[in-house]
């Protein structure tokens, strides 16, 4: 079920790399609420990084509410549960809209071409969601 | 000088140096060099060649002698290391001598001759790691697979402390992934009584010290100029990209930058490369244009860098006094 890929001399460190795919993941469906995650070890193993570069990865997750740890039996995928306000979750994502706009623009894109390629992103989601 | 206590601190730390200096003839080689290497972690060992990191390392396994300073290794002076400690180090140098003649089976039970402890199954799994059958002979193996050999010999005797000096040198990458998966597998374990593994790596890979180290260490001409955690080092040592009108700004303002590790202009734009423990740069450099009579309004933005590109920016510095300084913040 690990499907993550690590890519030294990046200019995101790996346990960024970690956590991104890891919300991809879940943020798809490709990851269910309850799947259990692998094991610290055997994803740095996998991967072949530092256990404590997945240990991070883990904390940050588990901090942001997208993983639960269960004593003795691991992480799983936690039922989705609000930690930021919505303030804070439209300012996340504001951060990461502003630079897509301003490059869609600069290559010429329309406005409608960019709302429709924003939804034909969400529409793929939806179909590996059902 | 010596200005360690008996076992100071030897809980915690596998390699305490204080005041390590190190001459050959009239040429000073290690500069007084103070660390603590952590039990428990990976440290990847980083400088150019000369730097003094192999002669550091064999001060620190009792190999050679400090001209002044003191290292402690497990707690025991370095010069005078006990046959009980020395079976808890695992030291491995790149390109050491393997008789040739023998078949691997020979070697396994040559090198376990005399260890306390010998993982016959682990020196089993990691040469199979490498595709080594243990009937080969030594002289037939292709390079990394006589480093896996030499790694298997040094691991299956269950070290506390393994001291690998640049381990990776002239490997394939096939080899060198399958060294990698080894180190991390066996520094992510304990040992046999339950001891955390502690792995002192110097190198020059910055892309496997990314994958396998919790911190670096990095010399300078015999000086130890930063020691921290990677996630430290790429927090603080930052490029930054300016846009100034070239006109009205002098073009030796970055002189006044405390920590400026690289400044360079390109195509209407000036690099820095500045570490320092300092939080607010940009403002630093705000000031340091103003003060070399540019607009304090500039454009400041912080590039996204690898940790390779850091790591060779920092590398390639003159070690300028203002870099010096400020990088006293960048330390552990």
């Amino acid at each position: 079920m690990v499907a993550i890929h690590i890519t030294t001399g990046s200019n995101t460190p790996i346990f960024q790399q970690i956590v991104a795919q890891v919300r991809a993941a879940i943020a798809s469906g490709r990851w269910k609420v309850g799947d259990p995650l692998p094991s610290v070890r055997s994803l740095a193993k996998e991967l072949v990084v530092n256990h404590n570069t997945v240990a991070k990865a883990y904390k940050q997750l588990l901090q942001d509410g997208l993983i639960d740890s269960h004593q003795g039996r691991g992480y799983f995928v936690a039922k989705r549960r609000e930690i930021y306000t919505k303030a804070e979750r439209v300012r996340r994502v504001r951060k990461l809209v502003q630079p897509l706009v301003s490059e869609a623009i600069t290559l010429g894109l329309s406005s409608d071409e960019i709302v429709s390629l924003l939804k034909q992103e969400l529409g793929k989601l939806r179909q590996s969601d059902e | 000088m010596s200005d360690l206590e008996p076992d100071q601190q030897c809980d915690r730390f596998a390699i305490h140096a204080a005041g390590l200096t190190r001459y050959f003839g009239d040429q000073l080689v290690v500069d007084r060099l103070d660390f603590c290497i952590p039990k428990g972690k990976v440290t990847a060992l980083l400088g150019l060649n000369g730097a003094g990191k192999t002669t550091t390392i064999r001060m620190a396994m009792g190999l050679l002698d400090p001209t002044r300073g003191e290292c402690r290794t497990l707690g025991e002076n370095s010069r005078e290391l006990s046959t009980r400690t020395l079976q808890r180090i695992g030291y491995l140098v790149e390109g050491h001598y393997l008789p040739g003649w023998m078949r691997v089976s020979a070697l396994e039970r040559f090198a376990r001759s005399g260890r306390a402890h010998w993982d016959a199954d682990r020196f089993r799994s990691l040469i199979e790691h490498f595709r080594i059958r243990s009937d080969q002979r030594v002289g037939r193996l292709s390079r990394g697979q006589r480093a896996g050999v030499s790694l298997a010999c040094v691991l299956a005797a269950d070290p506390e402390l393994l001291i690998l000096d640049d381990p990776a040198l002239g490997l394939d990458p096939v080899s060198r992934r399958a060294l990698n998966e080894a180190l991390v597998e066996f520094a992510g374990g304990t040992t046999r009584q339950g001891a955390a593994r502690t792995v002192l790596l110097s190198t020059h890979l910055i892309d496997d010290v990314e994958r396998i180290a919790d911190d670096i260490a990095v010399m300078i001409g015999g000086r130890l100029l930063v020691h921290t955690s990677l996630a430290n080092f790429t927090t603080r040592v930052g490029r930054w990209m300016l846009h100034v009108d070239e006109s009205g700004v002098s073009a030796r303002f970055h002189r006044e930058l405390h920590g400026l590790v690289e400044a360079r202009r390109a195509c209407g734009h000036w690099e820095l490369c500045i570490a320092n423990g300092d939080a607010d740069i940009k403002a630093q450099i705000a000031r340091a244009l103003e003060v070399g009579g540019g607009e304090a309004n500039a454009s400041i933005e912080q590039m996204e860098t690898s940790l390779n590109d850091l790591v060779i920016a920092y590398l390639s510095t003159e070690g300028s006094e203002s870099f010096r300084e400020a990088n006293e913040h960048v330390g552990a």
